[in-house]
């Protein structure tokens, strides 16, 4: 669809694509949003339908059902600040899907902009498509746990700082998904986003392994956040904290303060 | 539908001083990266990082609190929004109001600290010299120009004053913290308690009205605590400008610079005595004014705000919400003005979230007729110019997002310092405790009695002030207290304090161990209800009490120590497991501080 290694689009330029037909729009909000109102050539997929079963034949079953082939150029988009979006993303893109992008917008802000929406469901046929697993992409609690004393790996913890300080994975950063955003836009500037990591002294040629509460949604927003300026190596932990704890694995916390009681909350 | 017919608002008042300086901002992040690679020593770095205003947090050099400097208090609502912002994005979701008219951001790691001071720079904000040994935020009552007491307006001083010492040569290393207070009236401004507070007065010279101020100096709240002189009988506003420089010039050449614990200019003053102290500002103010080599004058802007009532639509039919006289009976004060009044937000120790603090934009815009907003002397927020006829919808919108809190202007609204929860020199949790009291005094709905409501509540988590207890009608401090081998939270009590033209710092009282505040809070109450006189309030009564000129059953201190003794026994441990443990905390108490930066 676009030569970009990216796998972020331009609404501008959706926009102007959004009559070829042979794109296939996703929209990951709940049913009932969405047909009050979708971008045009909009399908949906409510996320909690990819969660309940994200095994690769699960993904590539509802691809296929949404009328994804291999080579079905796809775009993603939500309206939590693409959080969930940018999960969905990342499932297509494990199963070995290539050409899937992230809209760089929520559909709010889409329709801040002024740009069309609809209610009109597009009939879809369904296509096949294969499974070749991207591995390269995924990072498991034994995985994390093997390369987490490793010098180039970077753990970053997605999750608001109150939730991070009462306990994370030992050695992980905080870089709190609100963060990663911009006015009007999911995530930041490539300059806003490279100065981010300059400051906190993260190499863009470090490993770097993305988590968050459960599912992997916020951690996926940073996932694609920090493939928006290129950096080579991040893999996703899609199970994130919650598995960790039931793991029983590892914890650490910020001892001898109640940072809760300064939460307005 | 109501939204559509809604016509425009005006569009955002806009702040009309810029107090950023953006290169900080890359200077600032320069200096950490420099910190963290060894090549710039510790020392160092913290007197730097205090001029920009990020202080250290509890028990970690990771993470800092940024304290944004809002000059008298004044706050545009696209600055609040702003705030909110960054409180998602780099601190814990909530930004807290300080009681020096400021807005903190806690928890933000150190190295994010450059992107926060960017974007305030977006909105014209500052933290420079909000903390460290500079001139810290300049403060003005929030009634300042509504007040029905004020002689005239102070804003426009106090805003000339800021400006002018902001970032300047001779502010940027003194012995220690330096604090200006600008007042409307007694009552409402707080000037006997810091290093120089200002009181309007306008005199007659030949025949011509003239604006001045009655000027204190040397008050100060802290381990040991001072109440101000005043300079003069009036100080002339054309000598405002010569007067503050003379006066922190000599505490810049005469403060002690080795003992950082006994060094605000309160201690010089009291060291030399006042008379000496008074005869070295005026001469030195003689000089500055005959050595100028150009004429220094104050950039001051009295231009008049103007006062325009965003158009609304009422709705005749809508009842009265439920709540709505108690709320308006102690959170509305009427102003000089008539027609409008002033509209006090509480919250609880001054936190408040990021979705609250977006409401409070919106609701400025929709309500108050001058534009901004006034951050209070209470950890609280001030809507002014809020017209008669729109009260009762803006306590509507005001519910809606839980910022209704009823008894802002009593009793009820205590005052808690950050305490255990991010300062490193805490010893107890006492911002938690303040919550915890606030909560007691709603909902026995203590902000409705009268007897109670010109009193005061103020905790600090240890003998350091920040929570302003030693003013307080009831205050106290944070330590540590033992029971056989076990520690508890236990307070100080002081009974009396007073911050009115009659300032008097409270009497110590007795020790109270955490979990007994609210009892013995009670039973104060209740002893006071047994022996008041018909038109008493509990304010005048324990200033009777403790100053030995109350005749009741209860004639001084001794008397209270005596009711209260009963109550502050401590249990054994296997009895009452929850007495050892401090608010906000599940295991059993031990004292934990850090180094103070106060004095860095």
């Amino acid at each position: 669809m676009i030569d970009s290694d990216v796998p972020i689009i331009n609404s501008k330029l959706l926009r102007e694509k959004i009559q070829e037909n042979s794109i296939r729009i996703i929209d990951v909000r709940r049913e009932q949003e969405y047909q009050q109102g979708h971008i045009t050539n909009a399908v949906n997929l409510p996320l909690a339908k990819l969660l309940a079963d994200d095994s690769s034949e699960s993904i590539q079953k509802i691809a296929q059902d949404l009328g994804i082939s291999d080579e079905t150029p796809t775009v993603i988009y939500d309206d939590t600040f693409g959080a969930l979006s940018s999960r969905v993303v990342w499932a297509l893109q494990y199963i070995g899907h290539v050409d899937v992008k992230l809209l760089d917008v929520t559909f709010s802000q889409w329709t801040d902009l002024g740009y069309e929406i609809s209610t009109e469901v597009p009939k879809i046929e369904p296509a096949i498509h294969s499974v070749k697993i991207n591995s390269e992409i995924m990072a498991t609690a034994e995985y994390l746990e093997k390369v987490k004393e490793n010098k180039n790996v970077v753990i970053i913890d997605n999750r608001e700082r109150l939730n991070y300080l009462e306990q994370h994975i030992p050695g992980a950063i905080n870089i709190p998904y609100r963060t990663l955003a911009t006015e009007g836009k999911i995530i930041r500037t490539k300059e806003g986003m490279k100065t981010l990591l300059k400051n906190r002294g993260i190499s863009e040629d470090a490993e770097i392994i993305t988590y968050c509460g459960s599912v992997g949604t916020l951690s996926g927003l940073a996932y694609y956040a920090l493939k928006s300026i290129g950096v080579q190596n991040v893999k996703l932990y899609v199970h994130s904290f919650k598995e960790w704890k039931s793991l029983e694995k590892p914890i650490v916390k910020q001892e001898n303060a109640n940072y809760w009681d300064l939460s307005a909350e | 539908m109501a939204q559509q017919l809604r016509p425009s608002k005006p569009a955002d008042k806009q702040s009309k001083i810029d107090w950023s300086r953006r290169q900080e901002a890359e200077n600032f992040a320069e200096t950490v990266k420099l910190f963290r690679q060894g090549k710039i020593n510790d020392d160092m770095f913290r007197r730097y990082r205090l001029q920009h205003g990020a202080y250290g947090t509890r028990m970690t050099d990771d993470y800092a609190m940024v304290r944004i400097k809002v000059p008298a208090g004044q706050i545009y609502p696209y600055q609040l929004e702003k705030i909110a912002q960054l409180s998602e994005m780099y601190s814990i979701g909530s930004a807290h109001f300080s009681t020096r008219e400021n807005i903190q951001l806690h928890w933000v790691i150190l190295e994010d600290v450059s992107e926060i001071m960017q974007s305030l720079a977006d909105v014209g904000m500052t933290s420079r010299e909000a903390c460290g040994n500079s001139v810290r935020n300049v403060m003005c009552s929030p009634m300042s120009g509504v007040c029905k007491d004020e002689i005239f307006d102070a804003t426009p001083y106090a805003l000339a004053i800021a400006r002018f010492l902001l970032r300047n040569p001779i502010c940027q290393a003194l012995p220690r913290k330096f604090k200006f207070n600008f007042t409307c009236c007694e009552k409402h401004g707080m000037i006997r308690i810091v290093d120089v507070g200002l009181l309007p007065q306008i005199q007659e010279i030949n025949g011509e009205k003239r604006k001045g101020f009655k000027i204190f100096l040397g008050g100060g709240l802290g381990n040991r605590s001072f109440v101000g002189h005043q300079l003069e009988d009036f100080t002339p506003v054309e000598d405002l400008l010569y007067t503050s420089m003379a006066v922190i010039r000599i505490f810049d050449r005469m403060g002690d610079r080795k003992n950082m614990s006994r060094n605000r200019m309160r201690y010089l003053v009291n060291d030399l005595g006042w008379e000496k102290f008074q005869n070295l500002v005026l001469k030195e103010r003689s000089v500055v004014k005959a050595t100028q080599s150009v004429i220094v004058k104050l950039n001051l802007d009295d231009s008049v705000n103007e006062i325009q009532r965003p158009i609304s639509i009422t709705d005749e039919s809508a009842s009265v919400p439920d709540g709505y006289a108690r709320w308006e009976k102690t959170n509305v004060e009427k102003q000089s003005q008539s027609g409008f009044n002033s509209v006090f937000i509480g919250l609880e120790a001054g936190d408040i979230t990021a979705n609250q603090l977006r409401s409070v934009a919106e609701i400025i815009r929709d309500y108050s007729a001058e534009g901004f907003a006034r951050n209070g002397f209470s950890q609280n927020i001030v809507i002014r110019y809020v017209h008669d006829d729109d009260l009762k919808s803006m306590y509507s919108k005001l519910l809606e997002t839980g910022l209704a809190k009823t008894g802002s202007l009593t009793m009820a609204s205590a005052v808690g310092c950050s305490g255990t929860t991010s300062c490193n020199l805490a010893l107890t949790n006492s911002h938690r405790l303040a919550k915890e009291v606030q909560r007691k005094f709603l909902e026995l709905n203590f902000d409705e009695d009268d007897d109670l409501k010109d009193s005061t509540i103020k905790i600090s988590g240890c003998p350091n002030s920040c929570g302003q207890h030693q003013i307080a009608t009831i205050g106290f401090y944070g330590g540590g207290g033992r029971h056989g081998t076990n520690m508890f939270p236990n307070y100080t009590m002081s009974l009396g304090g007073k911050f009115d033209e009659d300032t008097m710092l409270g009497h110590h009282t007795t020790r109270v161990p955490v979990k007994r505040i609210i009892p013995v809070i009670l039973k104060i109450i209740e002893l006071f209800k047994e022996n008041k006189q018909s038109d008493d309030t509990l304010a005048k009564w324990v200033d009777r009490v403790v100053n030995g000129n109350e005749s009741s059953k209860i004639t001084g201190v001794e008397d209270i120590k005596k009711a209260l003794a009963p109550l502050i026994v401590p249990p054994n441990i296997e009895d009452e497991p929850d007495f050892y443990m401090d608010y906000g905390s599940d295991t059993n108490y031990h004292t934990v501080t850090g180094k103070g930066e106060c004095a860095a």
